[in-house]
């Protein structure tokens, strides 16, 4: 394999695990309410910029994490309790616009909370790239790698192995049974929302090391993240982690053989064409109309 | 006037409905009974594009129709109402009638919008029809009204004048006496009466016995997908089958 | 949802409507203000459109700065280099971008609710990066000049744009009250039934798609030739967030609605300039707000409000 096309799998492979998470958001949210997050992106957002301004402030770098990551899944919940939950079972276009009205209210206040400059965030384990068969690899891209997959693992775990986490696939399977059966419907969406503010801010943090974070960066990156969802199949946590490390292989291969410029173009490419030529997803399902 | 041969159509493992071929003669009124999830509903929405047919094939007066979409089995003359109300609630309910006669409306889009006098003259017409329609179901009075305020049994009612409005030759009503008293339920049987005197064609989905016996000239039973009787209505509640699997306990 | 779409009430509407832009100049102290009606009136274009696809018909595009920008960058493109006049370069941008809306729209239209949104939402952000990038025929980011229009001036601009948004909203209006109108209403209200009184789903939400892009290509030209230079930013999310936000604020199947929609929201950032940091929390703020506690819109909500108000014993 020659050392150029290594380079973009890595590569590759890394901002696939942060699409990965950001996907994993969505899916989430998705099934526990029916809602697309416009607001996913944002939660990246103020996982690095927070912990960029703790650190900044003197904070070490663990308990930087730790809190940024507590204040996005703060935000989170915020966002369900005043936005979601009043507008419960209004119309689609009306959804999108209080989530939408909620990424651009977040980063008008990160904007002016903290600023507009770029913010490197330190790497937690040092710089010095590592070689792989004639392609490099930073200590960074392994913590991306090995966070996302530890995360997964654990999600996995909540989801088939905890009451919580079980109550909340109930929920996505049918609302309706699930508080027949005594399920908090209002508790799953808050836990809903706070764990995929959680995922987002976790991707945030791992990810500003190597790309660094400002108060935008949420934008694309949660189209991206959504895109990716839906790559997968929105609702399918597997897939929305397939979709996501599929859709940075793409845009690296895409970038690194075609066309550089476009690198932002080929997510919304993948989307266009999952949308209307994978009803299902990769691995996911889609709801049908029933008279 | 109608054929169905050989219909099925699965839904994952369910096999909604399976092998049911049957015949609609012009100008009768046909029922189809059968329990609940016997598959009427499928049925209909086979009868009318809503659903594709896996096997099998519908023809309206010899032309072939599985397969199309819904508006081609509308232009070639099926109209029909639904079960759970698919009322324009975005609209009056003189609009919702005015927008059944759509295939009678022809408008092209730049006509639309330049609203010629010819259009102005046309639209007086159609909104005078549907008044009539209206009228002719008992809803006079509820012509201009917010269609959100209109009760269940006024809604019920304004499907079947919107559906006329389409001046179908063959209407699918399906469960039009759902969910209403015995005085409303008079009111509909008087309604398909009147409606098969015009000389439309009716295929009726009903539960309430009482009015399938009354209105029906022949009466087709589903049981499971499949079809279990056929015939006039004496003769299929009397057949042994139909009483064992449907009508013996509510018989008695 | 205001129930009848009385001919009259429009009808007053209008008027109402044409009297204000009739006197509106002599409220205005200066080029500034016209400046802002202007664009009022350009955003207001392309609402109306945008309502006839969202408010009427029931679909929703999140992309439709898109056509916006490429109405715009087409007649800046054929003017500036190569040459046309602008009386050929604009309609001929607008049946454009008509047309490509005709091809994109066949596939995407078959998608509903969410997965829509999303299709509408990529398709903008291809063509708002396509803009930016290909630098060579479009000055990339930073922009490009573009001829104007034989009239130049304020006052002329201001005449052309009211003329404009004028005949779009009376066209919008009569085709609200008429067999078309009721078949694109009658899909939002329940595809289903529409099918079964046979009307074909497909065709008329492309045509209501295809129409909307039209006219946010034409307020896109016009709005090229207006400013003199335009960026790639006309094609951006954000614009298209904005477009509807103006509408679903304005009120959805609310023509008038929309109008007011874009002008309120195009006159308020301006009016909160002050707070130039504040403007993004401004916005977001209110679109949350407004679809919290107003979800279908300022004017249905005082239509509502008017009602109950005179349906009270005295």
């Amino acid at each position: 394999m020659s050392a150029q096309l290594l380079q973009f799998l890595l590569s590759g492979l890394t901002v696939g695990a942060i699409y990965a998470l950001v996907a994993l958001g969505f899916a989430i949210i998705y099934n526990a309410s029916n809602v697309i997050n416009f607001a996913q992106g944002e939660f990246v957002m103020i996982g690095g910029m927070a912990a960029a301004a703790f650190i900044d402030s003197g904070l070490p770098l663990p308990l930087s994490v730790l809190f940024s990551v507590t204040l996005a899944t703060l935000v989170g919940l915020l966002l369900e309790k005043l936005a979601v939950e009043p507008a419960r079972g209004a119309p689609v276009v009306t959804l999108i616009i209080i989530t939408i009205g909620a990424s651009i209210l977040l980063r008008g206040l990160a904007a002016l909370v903290w600023d507009k400059k770029i913010h490197p965030l330190p790497a937690f384990s040092g710089e010095a790239p590592i070689a792989v068969g004639g392609a490099t690899l930073l200590p960074q891209a392994l913590w991306v790698l090995g966070t996302t997959l530890a995360t997964v693992a654990a999600l996995w775990w909540f989801f088939n192995r905890t009451l919580t986490g079980k109550a909340m696939l109930a929920v996505s399977h049918n609302r309706l049974a699930a508080q027949l059966m005594g399920i908090s419907v209002s508790r799953v969406l808050a836990v809903s929302f706070g764990l995929s503010a959680a995922l987002g801010a976790l991707a945030g943090v791992l990810i500003a090391p190597i790309s660094f974070t400002a108060w935008d960066v949420g934008v694309m990156l949660g189209l991206k993240g959504f895109a990716a969802a839906m790559l997968g199949g929105i609702g399918s946590g597997p897939g929305a982690v397939a979709g996501g490390l599929a859709l940075g292989l793409i845009e690296a291969l895409g970038a690194g053989y075609l066309s550089s410029a476009y690198k932002d173009v080929f997510a919304f490419i993948v989307l266009l064409a999952a949308l209307v030529f994978l009803p299902n997803g990769l691995v996911g399902r889609r709801a049908a109309e029933r008279v | 006037m109608l054929r169905a041969e050989n219909l099925a159509k699965r839904f994952g493992g369910v096999r909604a409905v399976q092998d049911v071929s049957f015949e609609v003669a012009a100008g009768t009124v046909h029922s189809i009974i059968g329990p609940n999830g016997a598959g009427k509903t499928t049925l209909l929405n086979l009868l009318s594009g809503i659903e594709q047919p896996d096997l099998g094939q519908i023809f309206f007066d010899a032309r072939a129709l599985a397969g199309k979409p819904p508006h081609l089995f509308a232009a070639a003359g099926i109209g029909r109402t639904f079960q759970n109300l698919q009322i324009f609630f975005n609209m009056s309910a003189a609009e919702n009638v005015m927008a059944g006669g759509w295939l009678h409306q022809a408008c092209g889009l730049a006509a639309a919008m330049l609203r010629p006098p010819r259009l102005a003259r046309a639209e007086q017409r159609v909104r005078e029809e549907a008044r009539g329609l209206l009228e002719l179901v008992g809803l006079g009075r509820w012509a201009d009204a917010p269609t959100e305020a209109m009760p269940y049994g006024a809604l019920k009612r304004l499907e079947i004048a919107r559906a006329l409005a389409a001046r179908p030759r063959l209407l699918l009503l399906d469960e039009p006496a759902a969910g209403l008293n015995p005085s409303e339920t008079r009111e509909i049987d008087e309604l398909i009466r009147s409606i098969a005197e015009r000389g439309i064609t009716v295929v009726l989905v009903e539960h309430n016995m009482k009015l399938v016996m009354e209105v029906s000239q022949r009466v087709l039973v589903l049981h499971e997908g499949r079809k279990l009787a056929e015939g006039d209505p004496r003769e299929v509640s009397e057949h042994p089958a139909v009483v064992e699997a449907y009508l013996g306990t509510e018989h008695a | 949802m205001s129930a009848a779409a009385q001919p009259s009430a429009s009808r007053r509407g209008f008027l109402a409507l044409a009297l204000i832009v009739a006197l509106l100049p002599l409220a205005l102290p200066n080029n500034y203000t016209y400046e802002i009606a202007i664009v009022v009136g350009l955003n207001a274009i392309v609402c109306v459109g945008l309502n006839l696809l969202i408010g009427y018909a029931g679909q929703i595009s999140l992309g439709h700065a898109g056509f916006f920008g490429l109405g715009a960058y087409g007649t800046a493109i054929l003017a500036a280099r190569y040459g046309w006049p602008p009386a050929l370069s604009l309609p001929v941008s607008v049946l454009a971008v008509a047309a490509l809306a005709w091809l994109v729209g066949r596939p995407v239209l078959r998608l509903k609710g969410h997965y829509l949104a999303m299709a509408t939402l990529g398709l903008g952000i291809i063509v708002s990066v396509v803009l930016a990038t290909e630098d060579r025929i479009t000055g990339g980011p930073d922009g490009m000049a573009v001829p104007p229009l034989w009239v130049t001036g304020e006052k002329s601009w201001y005449w052309i744009v009211a003329g404009t948004l004028l005949a779009v909203v009376w066209l919008a209006q009569n085709l609200i009250d008429s067999p078309r109108g009721r078949a694109w209403r009658a899909l939002h209200g329940a595809e289903i039934a529409a099918g079964a009184v046979g009307i074909d789903a497909a065709r008329h939400k492309l045509a209501a798609f295809v129409l909307s892009a039209a006219l946010a290509a034409l307020a896109g030209a016009l709005s090229a030739h207006y400013a003199g230079f335009i960026t790639p930013s006309r094609a951006s999310f954000l614009h298209s967030i904005e477009l509807v936000t103006m509408v679903v604020f304005g009120g959805m199947a609310s023509t008038l609605g929309a109008v007011l929609g874009a002008a309120v929201l195009t006159t308020l950032p301006q009016l909160l300039a002050v707070f130039k940091d504040y403007e993004l929390v401004a916005l977001g703020a209110l679109m949350m707000l407004t679809m919290i506690f107003m979800p279908r819109g300022l004017v249905p909500t005082l239509e509502k409000a008017l009602d109950a108000a005179r349906r009270k014993p005295r």
